[in-house]
């Protein structure tokens, strides 16, 4: 077993409020300069850059993970992280059915371009990806199990879009995989706010939208390689691997 | 004023928690935050929102609200509408958007 570092929140230039210089090659050399062993892709209601960023970074012994920052019903931002590219399409195929076809507006968002490892643009995505998705919490958490994937509450305790925020408290029946806290939180202070959470796993991210961001903040993980399936187990403390720290 | 005679003023839908409908009315609330609504509702408030889950009941049960007003025509999901029935808090729906519902509501509670 090893301890791994993993930053499983990061944003890219697809999402609008993205930084222009968060293309797939800046984004995994930073990872890299930090040495950091596992990213997570994770733009506002999109998967599209995740194959590009894994390409990328496979050479350089970096894990990528899909994934993408929901916005759910209630607007409440929730990691969905994948494993396989298969899982991924599925979940960016609920997406697109889920997503109010309400045009972007670069002038106030931001762009929403994705591009290829050499930083050509390749498409501009027209709905504004910061939209809520028609479907509630229950059902995209339900959905992303189905699928395989790991379903983690962001930034729980922010005062915007956050589960506490919109929903007043976290669901006691809502399966999630972790709950991400702010990186300034001191965990004690959570729990004790929030006695009725039984042991949650925690973990931090540095939710990145600029480049110097990435990898900023992350969590170790002790595990026996870095993968989906060890990363799993990690959060659930199964089989000897478990969150370290932050 | 109970919440049953505002039912009748404003021809609201009856979704759940019929055994709470004589509940008296104090005032109201409108946020779409639940948190917002944890702190800031008072006992007996209708509370106008468009959120439909489950946490929602949980926040009226806590704060001993009156009933709950979904606007523009949206329904309780399952657990929410059950839940309601087990606290006898009723759970109200409407198609008018919240400013047109809370407007009326302000001149009926005044008037």
């Amino acid at each position: 077993m090893q301890t791994y570092r993993a930053d499983l929140h990061i944003h890219t230039v697809l999402s609008p409020c993205g930084d222009l210089e968060m293309s797939p090659r800046n984004i995994v050399e930073q990872a890299k300069a930090r040495n950091i062993d596992i990213i997570a892709i994770t733009d506002h209601n999109s998967t599209l850059h995740g194959p590009v960023i894994r390409k990328l970074a496979e050479p350089l012994g970096i894990t990528v993970i899909f994934g993408a920052e929901v916005t759910t019903r209630e607007e409440a931002h929730c990691l969905c992280l994948f494993d396989t590219e298969a899982q991924r399409q599925k979940f960016q195929d609920y997406i697109n059915l889920n997503l109010p076809n309400i045009p972007n507006d670069p002038k106030n968002f931001g762009y929403q371009v994705v591009v290829d490892e050499n930083d050509e643009i390749l498409e501009e995505i027209e709905p504004l990806l910061i939209n809520a998705l028609k479907v509630g919490i229950s059902d995209i958490e339900q959905t992303v199990h189905m699928l395989g994937g790991l379903f983690i509450p962001a930034h729980i305790d922010r005062p915007r879009f956050s589960i506490i925020s919109q929903l007043g408290f976290v669901p006691p029946d809502l399966k999630f995989d972790a709950l991400e806290i702010f990186w300034k939180t001191n965990p004690s202070d959570i729990l004790s706010q929030h006695s009725y959470l039984k042991n949650p796993t925690l973990i931090k991210n540095s939710d990145a939208h600029f480049i110097e961001q990435v990898g900023e903040i992350f969590t170790s993980y002790q595990m026996a390689e870095p993968t989906f399936n060890e990363l799993t187990k990690a959060l659930k403390g199964e089989d000897g691997r478990r969150v370290v720290g932050f | 004023m109970q919440v049953s005679d505002v039912v009748k003023a404003l021809n609201l839908k009856v979704f759940s928690g019929k055994s709470g409908l004589n509940r008296e009315v104090d005032g109201g609330y409108v946020s779409d935050l639940l948190s917002d609504v944890m702190g800031h509702s008072d006992t007996g408030n209708l509370w106008v929102t468009l959120q439909n889950h489950k946490n929602v009941m949980a926040i009226a049960s806590l704060k001993e609200l009156a009933a709950i007003i979904l606007v523009k025509g949206i329904e309780p999901e399952a657990d929410t509408l059950e839940q309601s029935n087990q606290e006898q808090i009723p759970i109200l729906g409407t198609d008018m958007e919240t400013f047109e519902v809370v407007g009326k509501i302000y001149q009926l509670i005044n008037s």
